[in-house]
């Protein structure tokens, strides 16, 4: 089974400082985990950080996944490409860059014809990158980081850009897709209620480090978003019995007009 | 992911087909090639007449000494020529354009031409060697030995930290107007016939090849293809942005630098060998993505085929405008060139970068 922890892990730009003694407990596949906290906490740079793209102390404890970029896949937020390429032609770019030979098996088109036909994005298939909007671009991401088939996920805001439809299907696709191979996947979130609704577990990132991580239920309460939100809000369960994050309405130290 | 069922529509064929479009679209060019490449043998002083040209080709045994004598030693090296700077100056901009992530990348932007045509100018109007070499070389090798300076100050500026493809080209630009300056300084100081001289060489003129010049340009274009060819992958996931490249595992700013310094070299002999020839290195690369998109594996040979195309045409052209005259190719190519590009960029409605 894959796993990951992290034990004292931080990173720096240069001198500036980003991420500082980071641990986590260890997560297992088949784990969905939200990272959450404000903006410019440190979240992106944790991803980098796990997926090797920056250096920093600590330690970054991985076992049963692949080494480098091949187990370890991280889906950058949104960029804009000016690429001429055909959508089905990026994806397989992302395909092909564990096994760089000219030829295309037909294995790999056909798990691509999956991919894309399992986040509804088979229409866009011959489509030029530059033809599409922010959502569409968002799906296709996705649709490259897993036709890579990694053991760990590390998505960057992955839904920042989709409709309340796409957000819910493409995040219950990612969790049943988590659960069906195996996977760790560590998701940035701003959206609360959606961590609550689709992760496992949480890790809550402010001011570069670690604030608390743990079962969804026992992290997201009144008083973590009191502390790191300053949001005056509570937790409660819905009729259905899923747990929402309900703002009453005054921020904690914010004048709203 | 076989064990989630899912629908899956069939879009594999689709991309096969795609595929096809792509390599017929390849085929149609190089025969276009090769057409352009007979009728260059066929013009001349004395035009002959595309059959016994063909036999020439392929059977030199079969035709009188005299034709095979034009063909073999005077016409089939220049022809040849057309194609190997057309193909190295295309496949270099078109590396350009993707490491640089800017459409107006070619080894001219970089400053690499101008820095040639310095080196030309220094030889051609005071004699001055840059390397000790024979006489009759004096002038390629020091446009090589400048085009590779210029280089390699682009080399050790970028591999500072934090330096950007968009320093890269603005630090390119900065060279192409310091070495035009001091071009204008050696031709202010030139007797009045090097200045023709030198004027002569930044036309760009193919009529100097020889069978030893093609072999050390078509050598330089050999040596490379092979490292872009195993590099296709990488080298297009250049162009979905630095982030998405390095979180594919790939070393971006190591990637970059090497395949600067390749095409580098590769820009540096042609130039050296018939001077400027411009606008090959910027629209092949173009043509090239209109056609087949940027998929590398179709984006190298596309580059090379539509650069060798452009320059083995405006060899023709440069033939038939004023008979018995051969019109400097630079010239020509921009004057050919640049309508046919300017009408096929208007002409299509969606945007080409």
């Amino acid at each position: 089974m894959v796993k990951l922890s992290l034990e004292g892990v931080g990173a720096a730009y240069g001198a500036r400082r980003i991420l500082s003694d980071v641990s986590t407990p260890v997560f297992k596949g088949s784990e969905v985990i939200a990272v959450v906290g404000p903006n410019a906490a440190g979240k992106s740079t944790l991803f980098k950080r796990i997926a090797g793209l920056v250096d920093g102390p600590g330690e970054v404890r991985i076992e049963g996944a692949r080494r480098g970029m091949d187990g370890i896949c991280y889906m950058p937020q949104d960029s804009v490409a000016t690429a001429r390429l055909t959508v089905y032609e990026s994806v397989l770019l992302a395909r092909k860059q564990r096994q760089p030979t000219w030829t295309v098996h037909e294995d790999d088109l056909a798990l691509i014809d999956t991919v894309m036909a399992s986040i509804g994005i088979g229409e866009l298939a011959f489509r030029h990158l530059d033809e599409l909007s922010g959502g569409q671009r968002q799906l296709v991401s996705i649709a490259q980081t897993l036709a890579r088939e990694p053991e760990i996920m590390l998505m960057d805001e992955p839904t920042s850009a989709l409709d309340m439809r796409r957000q819910f299907q493409v995040l219950g696709f990612i969790r049943n897709i988590a659960k069906a191979r195996g996977m760790i996947v560590l998701i940035a979130l701003h959206d609360l209620n959606q961590a609550l609704r689709f992760a496992d577990q949480v890790l809550v990132i402010a001011d570069g480090t670690a604030r608390a991580s743990g079962p969804c239920e026992d992290v997201i309460t009144g008083q973590m978003l009191r502390e790191v939100y300053r949001i005056e809000a509570r937790v409660e369960r819905c009729s259905m019995g899923a747990r929402h994050v309900i703002v009453d309405g005054a921020l904690h130290d914010l004048a709203v007009a | 992911m076989s064990s989630v069922s899912l629908p899956t529509t069939v879009e594999r064929s689709a991309y096969r087909g795609l595929v096809r479009r792509k390599r017929l679209l390849l085929g149609i060019v190089a025969i276009a090639l090769i057409a352009s490449v007979l009728c260059d043998l066929a013009l001349g002083p004395a035009s002959y007449r595309p059959a016994d040209v063909l036999r020439a080709v392929l059977r030199p045994a079969s035709v009188p000494d005299q034709l095979r004598v034009v063909l073999w030693e005077i016409r089939m090296p220049v022809a040849l020529m057309a194609v190997a700077v057309g193909a190295a100056l295309s496949l270099a901009g078109a590396q350009m354009q993707t490491i640089l992530n800017n459409p107006l990348a070619s080894p001219f932007t970089l400053g690499i031409s101008a820095a040639a045509s310095f080196g030309a100018a220094l030889g051609l109007a005071f004699g001055i060697k840059l390397l000790p070499v024979a006489v009759d070389y004096i002038v390629p090798l020091n446009a090589f030995a400048m085009a590779l300076v210029s280089a390699m100050l682009i080399h050790l500026l970028s591999t500072r930290r934090g330096v950007t493809a968009e320093t890269i080209v603005l630090l390119g630009i900065a060279l192409v107007f310091t070495f035009n300056a001091l071009l204008a300084l050696v031709q202010y100081l030139a007797t009045e016939q090097a200045v023709a001289a030198v004027v002569f060489w930044t036309m760009g003129s193919l009529t100097k090849a020889t069978w030893a010049k093609l072999g050390i340009v078509s050598a330089a274009i050999l040596v490379m293809l092979p490292i872009f060819a195993r590099r296709v992958w990488q080298l297009t996931a250049l162009r979905l942005g630095d982030d998405k490249a390095a979180s594919f595992g790939i070393d971006v700013p190591r990637l970059r630098l090497q395949t600067l310094v390749m095409v580098s070299v590769l820009a540096a002999f042609p130039v050296a060998f018939v001077g400027v020839i411009g606008f090959v290195g910027l629209v092949g690369p173009h043509i090239a993505r209109m056609l087949v998109g940027e998929d590398q594996r179709f984006f190298l040979p596309a580059s090379v085929l539509t650069g060798a195309l452009m320059l083995s045409a405006s060899s023709v052209v440069s033939k038939t405008i004023v008979p018995g005259a051969i019109f400097p190719i630079g010239v020509v190519t921009s004057l050919v060139g640049v309508p046919f590009f300017i009408s096929l960029i208007l002409s299509r409605k969606r945007n080409t970068w």
